[in-house]
């Protein structure tokens, strides 16, 4: 039992494994096969890297300390700017990283604002939330743009790997990850987001420049956000204005889910990952075990407090134990 | 003759219409324990931020070894060797003891300037040593900050100080909420700073714990020094009594 609470305080992430192993049976034996098979597969893992993105972004910000509500909104009007300048004759490469560059300027926005004016940013970027909707809708015309059918996207939706069992967005999103997990856990850098969000002063005493680091992983969720929009639109080859509608929650339940602390200093990425294919993975097992589709969010939500609930208990009852011993 | 290590000259700092300083002027000589003492909003925790770099000050001039300059940031304070242990902001306590050990310092095995991936290995020798050289004993450097008294916390702030090489350490309030037995401890190694070599400044409210440890008593009151006299020369009650 000591053991099992030392890997937990250890590796917190593990208990959202746990759980989406014990999901994915009780889904598998609900769906009579279907769940864990190629083509259903295949579904879940190319939703993934949309949500998992953003979801990152947000813990990272999270850990030092901020929040981004408005990574909903630059989901869809950063893909809304490229798909725009790809019309426009623009080459696709360069209007992604022109749209990945209004993503950064987005996140740059709501950190300045944030920090010079001394206001949570969780109001911030709630006024963000709606400003930049309102823009997506606006540049858009009230009618979705169509991307040239030429346009090839298949560097982002083609499906590679064993049985194309992963479409070449996965790719990207592993390597992403591996990248945002190297900064965070081995990089010095992550070293001063972590010490940014788990004490401010302490930080800041010691030299770390506390400002320069929360905007910098406000400008990093939210280009994160802006690059899940950007696979997500070329998936459906259409930029809607409005995709990634209530993602910005998703993204926090998805972070907390995966032992990010509400309070700053603690969380991974790899948590974020997890907790983003819990949501995943009951959004898509609901629908395959015939549940009506409507109870996802109250799963959802019921996942979220317990996780949090969870987590407290367990990191109190684990830091007992180890303090007794 | 040596100048002061550390020389305060004529230090004014306004906050919002405030006069938290007037005019400070202090030496500090080398390898000398210096207790400053006084009431809340005296002066003091203005005077050691502006020492340690956190604050500028509105008028005035800092020497070190007769040099005079300009602490903008605690980065510069640090590379003066100047590190300040302050009562509750030393330490993250989300992190471990190793990874708290090298805030802002990490050892790197590659990167440009300050930003690359972090040395964990050398990171976690180093911090062994740093612990063990300041006579703390902790299981692991992992462990986190969270699992350890407050007197386990100085310890390691003073570990880090150390292993640093501070010239002029800045303890502040370092007493507070200990047990007696840490508090002796972390007495007895003030106590002990000139004999390694180590200026320091120690901040108290504690008038016996200054006179325990200390070589001299600066007091300050409204933003001046109103008392200054080593503590061969003087009592608890005489420095009560202007404060």
């Amino acid at each position: 039992m000591r053991n099992l609470f030392r890997i937990y305080l250890e590796k917190p992430e593990l208990a959202g494994v746990a759980l989406l192993v014990l999901l994915a049976a009780v889904f598998e034996a609900g769906s009579a096969g279907a769940f864990l098979s190629t083509d259903n597969l295949r579904g879940i893992l190319g939703l993934l890297p949309e949500v998992g993105l953003v979801s990152i972004g947000v813990t990272i910000l999270m850990i030092c300390g901020e929040f981004d509500l408005s990574v909903g909104s630059t989901f869809a009007l950063t893909p809304m700017a490229t798909s725009l300048l790809i019309i426009a004759g623009v080459p696709a490469l360069a209007a992604i990283v022109l749209g990945l560059l209004l993503a950064a300027a987005i996140g740059f926005a709501n950190g300045f604002i944030t920090l010079t004016f001394a206001i949570p940013s969780f109001i911030a970027t709630l006024g963000m939330l709606f400003i930049v909707r309102s823009l997506t809708v606006v540049v858009s015309g009230g009618f979705p743009p169509l991307l040239p059918d030429d346009l090839t996207t298949g560097e982002f939706t083609q499906f590679v790997g064993p049985g194309g069992l992963f479409r070449a967005s996965f790719i990207w999103f592993l390597a992403i990850t591996f990248a945002a997990s190297t900064l965070l856990a081995k990089s010095s850098v992550g070293n001063w987001i972590k010490a940014t969000g788990g004490h401010l002063e302490a930080a800041s005493a010691m030299g770390v420049p506390v400002r320069r680091v929360k905007l910098f992983c406000f400008m990093l969720c939210s280009v994160m956000a802006g690059f899940g929009g950007i696979i997500q639109v070329f998936r459906l080859h259409s930029p809607l204005p409005s995709i990634g509608d209530g993602l910005e929650l998703q993204a926090v339940a998805a972070a907390v889910i995966g032992g990010t602390a509400l309070s700053g200093g603690v969380g991974t990425v790899l948590g974020a990952v997890v907790g983003a294919l819990l949501i995943r993975v009951i959004d898509n097992g609901l629908v395959m075990t015939q549940v009506d589709a409507n109870w996802f969010k109250l799963a959802v939500g019921t996942l979220t407090i317990f996780a949090v609930v969870s987590n407290t208990w367990l990191r109190r009852t684990a830091r007992r134990i180890k303090v007794a011993g | 003759m040596i100048p002061p290590l550390i020389s305060v000259r004529h230090i004014h700092k306004w906050y919002a219409g405030v006069h938290a300083l007037k005019g400070v002027t202090l030496d500090v000589q080398s390898r000398e324990v210096v207790g400053l003492v006084g009431d809340n909003g005296a002066g003091k925790s203005t005077l050691i931020k502006i020492l340690s770099g956190v604050l500028q000050p509105d008028k005035g001039e800092i020497r070190i070894e007769g040099q005079g300059v300009e602490i903008t940031s605690p980065r510069v304070a640090m590379r003066f060797g100047v590190e300040t242990i302050y009562q509750d902001a030393s330490m993250v306590p989300t992190m471990s003891i190793a990874r708290n050990l090298f805030i802002g310092r990490e050892p790197l095995r590659l990167g440009i300037g300050r930003i690359g991936l972090i040395d964990h290995d050398r990171m976690r020798r180093e911090a062994i040593k740093a612990i063990a050289d300041v006579d703390l004993h902790l299981r692991s450097p992992d462990a986190s900050l969270a699992d350890l008294s407050g007197g386990q916390r100085q310890g390691v702030a003073i570990a880090r100080a150390m292993h640093f090489k501070s010239r002029i350490l800045i303890l502040d309030e370092p007493t507070n909420h200990l047990s007696v037995k840490e508090t002796a401890k972390v007495l007895g190694f003030v106590r002990g700073l000139p004999a390694q070599g180590v200026t320091g400044i120690l901040i108290s409210h504690n008038l016996h714990h200054v006179l325990q440890s200390c070589d001299r008593v600066v007091a300050m009151a409204r933003g001046e020094i109103v008392f200054d006299k080593q503590v061969a020369e003087t009592s608890v009650e005489e420095v009560s009594d202007v404060l």
